[in-house]
């Protein structure tokens, strides 16, 4: 915990949870996911009002297996903040975070969407880039990069 | 606009009763009809339907409201015995020529007056993110290039400087100025063809054909440098391709002559031109509250009078030597975003007019081996160079593991990717943070009880990139 911003040191101490943490320059929050929606809520009163992006890793032999990373920013402090949430494999589900900003429902719905994580509480949780009918999860690692079979003429010949 | 009468009771005046009311109120409330010269607030909407539209579900009414400073209320019931035909659902799109590329609105009619509107994006998803774990941080460049077409540039410089930073390798000063350079032509040539077909959009047409002219000499230029008028990928890992052509200077002077004289042009002809004020001024507003909660940067989030520009906040590539204005203003419609666009391509030209003045010679890539090919001369004399080539072009260059999120301010905002190596050649994952994604998030926020009229120009004023969103 070196050199955690001023405007985070009341927050960090209230949670005692969360770790805190400088990567490469980037101040970095790993948080339970039970605690992520107060400590989202903490933070953006302190002034971190700024939702930018959220999205999901798969590390697949890791453990936990996937994690979901949001990243916020305060203008009135010029400070980038992630909070990385650890999600296991067996059980991939996190509580929404659209009630404490609300522009975080398209990037809910897009880690739903390529990485089967299910955001309890979201408001309308179904495929945003991928059609409906479409069957699992293609930004998942078990998941192969695959093809769609091409029927070229002459095909068989050729072979 | 006048309401359909009630065929159940035929009781028009009793359904009409709550909405005057409210609107009678000096707060006024979500569903009351927007009217130019209003000075309260505009509040978030309670989208009352399912989908996408309830982006403020009930629960959340208090935490909203101490974040926002709003109080969420909701005043549009649909008459008891009203039958289901008063409203009207439309699609608009993905075929439509208004959408820009392939969106689809969702767009709940009463009368002409838009009640919800539902953005549907996936049209153009070709899995970007998928492939880009599949190529080598060498061809990741190639990649991200497609993502936002309009912007190469900004998808090229974010990837490398993401890569760099997990590699931790210096860029020399002449590859950084020369990036600076590129991507603030870039966004110059962007914000010409937004303000080409947004002025169409909003009957200019003329602009159309003016914005297109004053493009082509950039990418002539671009053309010259890089060799490709668009996905150029040019700008890679380590620094840049290749070296500024010769002539460079005359080319940029010139082009900074034809834009301003352009933008001259295109001043006198829109911003005083009362059908231009008319259908511009006052419709498609975003709030700063709105723009902070939905994530709404870049141009969009500076008209609504946010002062984030990333490249004064969070400075890269040697941006903090540059002496340029970030402008703001305050009203948030589609005239402010004009402003705004205007005016940041003045200060582009001013940055590009810097990098000529104090642009340093030297190298335009790295010299480390291990991520820049040798020279073709040098393979022939060494073995080290030989081997470093092969290596470069069989395996990649592997990346230490680690993950990093880096941004940069393209043409449409803020440009994120959130890169995880696990010590190989290729990208673990890559996340990439589309501007125009956050941008069409925030549509309902412009549209709800607008005209449907207004559609085209507030949607226009977004500036979103289908290839952006959708990946």
């Amino acid at each position: 915990m070196t050199a955690l911003p001023a405007a985070l040191a009341a927050t960090a101490e209230a949670f005692a949870g969360v770790e805190f943490d400088l990567v490469l320059g980037d101040t970095v929050a790993r948080a339970p996911r039970e605690d992520v929606v107060e400590l989202l809520e903490a933070v953006r009163d302190t002034g971190f009002e700024m939702f930018v992006d959220l999205c999901a890793v798969d590390y697949l032999t890791r453990d936990p297996r996937f994690e979901v990373v949001v990243n916020l920013v305060s203008v009135s402090h010029s400070l980038r903040l992630r909070v990385l949430v650890g999600i296991p494999g067996t059980d991939p589900t996190m509580p929404t975070i659209t009630a404490v900003y609300p522009g975080a429902n398209f990037y809910e719905r897009e880690a739903f969407d390529l990485f089967g994580i299910e955001f309890l509480g979201h408001p309308d949780l179904t495929r945003i880039l991928l059609p409906d009918e479409w069957e699992g999860h293609p930004l998942r690692k078990d998941v192969s990069i695959g093809s769609v079979p091409v029927q070229f003429k002459q095909a068989s010949r050729a072979l | 606009m006048s309401d359909p009468p009630d065929v159940a009771t035929g009781d028009s005046e009793a359904q009409k009763a709550p909405r005057a009311e409210s609107g009678s109120a000096d707060r006024r409330t979500v569903h009351d009809l927007w009217l130019s010269g209003t000075e309260a607030p505009r509040e978030l909407g309670l989208f009352t339907d399912e989908g996408a539209q309830e982006m403020l579900v009930e629960e959340s009414d208090e935490i909203l409201a101490g974040q926002l400073g709003t109080i969420i209320e909701d005043d549009y019931e649909r008459p008891a015995g009203s039958v289901d035909d008063e409203l009207q659902i439309i699609n608009m799109g993905p075929q439509h020529p208004a959408t820009h590329g392939v969106l689809r609105l969702h767009i709940e009619l009463d009368g002409e007056t838009i009640r919800r509107v539902k953005p549907i994006i996936g049209y153009l998803h070709t899995g970007m993110e998928k492939t880009a774990e599949a190529l080598t941080f060498m061809q990741g460049s190639t990649n991200v290039t497609r993502m936002d077409y309009l912007s190469p540039f900004h998808n090229e410089l974010c990837f490398s400087l993401a890569v760099e930073k997990l590699l931790e390798v210096e860029v020399p000063p002449r590859a950084q100025a020369i990036r600076v350079l590129m991507s603030e032509l870039n966004r110059i040539a962007s914000h010409l063809l937004w303000s080409a077909t947004t002025g169409f959009d909003v009957g200019a047409l003329s602009m159309m054909i003016y914005g297109w002219r004053e493009r082509e000499p950039l990418l002539e230029f671009f053309e010259k440098t890089t060799g490709l008028r668009m996905n150029h990928n040019y700008i890679r890992p380590g620094g840049v391709a290749a070296d500024l052509p010769a002539g460079w200077r005359e080319d940029v002077a010139g082009i900074i002559g034809t834009v301003e004289s352009g933008l001259a042009d295109f001043e006198k002809l829109l911003l005083g031109n009362p059908i231009f004020i008319g259908r511009t001024k006052d419709v498609g507003v975003l709030t700063r509250d709105e723009c902070l909660a939905y994530g709404v940067t870049g141009p969009l989030a500076r008209a609504s009078g946010i002062d984030y520009d990333i490249r004064k906040v969070f400075p890269y590539s040697g941006f903090e030597q540059y002496d340029f204005e970030v402008p703001t203003t305050s009203n948030g419609d589609v005239y402010d975003r004009f402003l705004v666009r205007f005016e940041e391509m003045r200060q582009s030209m001013r940055i590009a007019q810097q990098v000529m003045e104090t642009i340093p010679d030297g190298d335009y890539r790295t010299e480390d081996r291990k991520v820049t090919p040798p020279p073709r001369a040098r393979i022939d004399e060494s073995m080290e160079a030989l081997i470093h080539h092969f290596k470069i072009f069989t395996e990649g260059f592997k990346v230490p593991p680690g993950e990093t999120y880096q941004a940069v301010e393209s043409s449409r905002g803020e440009l994120g990717m959130y890169l995880v190596s696990d010590g190989g050649p290729k990208p673990w994952r890559l996340h990439v943070r589309g501007p125009s994604f956050a941008n069409v998030q925030s549509l309902p926020m412009m549209l709800t009880d607008s005209l449907i009229a207004d559609t085209v120009a507030a949607l226009a004023s977004a500036d979103p990139v289908m290839g952006d969103v959708d990946r």
